[in-house]
This record gives C-alpha cells, sequence and structure tokens, in this order.
C-alpha cells in the first residue's frame, strides 16, 4: 500500500485535476457542469478526474435528482500538513469561541 | 514498535477560565453547545461513544475514551491519514478553572511530508493555507 501522501501527491499532480479541486476548495460544493464550464476541457474528462479525485478520498460526492454534486474533503490534506502548528492555532481560535459562549450561557 | 514509530509530538492550549467547571463541562459535552464553538456533531458523554464533529470541508472521526464529569474528557481524533487523541483537562482554581487541551499523535514523518510536499508546490500551498486559515 502507498503511504497516504504518496497518493494525494500523485492525485494532485495533473494541473486540471488540481484546478478541480481547488475550485472546490474555494467556492464549496459544485455540480459537474459548472465544473466543466470553467474547466476548459469536456464534461467526461472533468468527470474522470473527479473520480480519481474521489479515489483518493478529496473529494465527496451527492446525488440529487439527475445532478451529481462535488465536495472538497480538506481533511484528505491531513497527512500534508503540519498539523502541530495548525492545530495549535485552530484550537487557541476554539478557546475563543468557548469563552465567548461560555460567557452567553445561563448559570 | 520502534522508537520512532512511537515518537509523537502534540499541542497543548491551556487557559485560566472565569467559570466553574461544571459550566465549562457542559460547553465541552452538550451538542448544541459544542456547535457553538467547535463544529457540528453527534457526541454523547458516553465512553466508547462514536461520533463525528462535521464542518463544511469535511469531518473529524471519533470514540469517546475517557469521562470522568467536571475532570477529565478524552477522545480519538481521526482525519485522513491522522490519528490522535484530544484530552481535556479542567482544574479548579480561585478564579474560575484552569482548562488544558492536549491534541497528541502526530507523527514525525506527517511533519516531513509537509516539509516535502512545502517545498514542491509553494503556490499550491500557499492557497491550501489560505483556506484552512479560514476555516479557522
Amino acid at each position: 500500500m502507498q503511504p497516504p501522501h504518496d497518493i494525494l501527491f500523485k492525485t494532485l499532480g495533473d494541473p486540471t485535476r488540481r484546478a478541480i479541486f481547488e475550485r472546490l476548495c474555494r467556492e464549496g460544493e459544485q455540480t459537474v457542469g459548472a465544473l466543466t464550464a470553467d474547466a476548459g476541457v469536456s464534461q467526461p474528462a472533468v468527470s474522470k478526474h473527479l473520480g480519481v479525485l474521489k479515489q483518493a478520498g478529496l473529494v465527496r460526492d451527492r446525488h440529487e435528482g439527475r445532478q451529481t454534486h462535488y465536495r472538497a474533503r480538506l481533511g484528505a490534506l491531513a497527512p500534508l500538513i503540519d498539523w502541530t502548528s495548525q492545530m495549535a492555532g485552530f484550537w487557541q481560535s476554539r478557546f475563543d469561541h468557548l469563552e465567548d459562549l461560555l460567557k452567553r450561557m445561563d448559570q | 514498535m520502534t522508537d520512532t514509530a512511537t515518537e509523537t509530538r502534540s499541542v497543548v492550549v491551556e487557559r485560566e477560565i472565569a467559570f466553574p467547571p461544571e459550566k465549562i463541562w457542559r460547553a465541552l459535552t452538550q451538542p448544541h453547545l459544542i456547535e457553538e464553538w467547535l463544529m457540528k456533531n453527534d457526541f454523547r458523554p458516553v465512553l466508547g461513544h462514536r461520533f463525528n464533529l462535521r464542518a463544511d470541508w469535511g469531518a473529524v472521526d471519533c470514540q469517546v475514551q475517557e469521562v470522568e464529569p467536571n475532570k477529565t474528557l478524552s477522545y480519538s481524533w481521526a482525519a485522513y491519514g491522522l490519528e490522535s487523541v484530544v484530552t481535556w483537562t479542567l482544574t479548579p482554581t480561585s478564579k474560575g478553572t484552569r482548562l488544558r487541551m492536549e491534541q497528541s499523535g502526530f507523527r514525525p514523518d506527517q511533519q516531513q511530508a509537509y516539509r516535502g510536499a512545502k517545498g514542491g508546490w509553494p503556490q499550491f500551498f500557499a492557497k491550501l493555507e489560505q483556506v484552512v486559515a479560514r476555516i479557522e
């Protein structure tokens, strides 16, 4: 079995695929049609890229009627990120939110 | 296990909070309150209970490992490729509570993977970091 980051690098190594993934990160959930309009490649090509991204765990799909919606799973990038410093910042901000909540709560 | 496999890193955030442990405990263990400061969830303060923390960007898989009301709460925290444990400790003080959060289980190779990746694709990671920063 390949280490998780090898799969992620391989998957994101393709510029078109990476552009699709970055767009999902920036703009949230999108349909295949909406992604195709901006990708500069055909819909079957976009679908194929989405399939590879899904296999790597980088996107999640959701069917609604005849449309398939895709969203980025940023959690899948965990192996690539320096979690020690990322999480320290994450928890500091959560402590702030927690303190705000405690001030609003009834005794 | 070898030393390398067991060598882990952890994040500790500790803060003195001007409220009693009982009140903080509620915020740490009641789902509708957890949602207000952390993420959407189906948490229950029951040993072995599996739950998710959910945000727009994905989900974290968790399982309750320790519950000692008003004192200690611990749960596993697993995102894709990353396993860790989050432990909350509440200690009463004269002014309120010292609240300590420790998240442990980061392996050094995860750190290295990140550095290697950073060298290769600075632009992609600059964007990624912006996205992650917005999440926080």
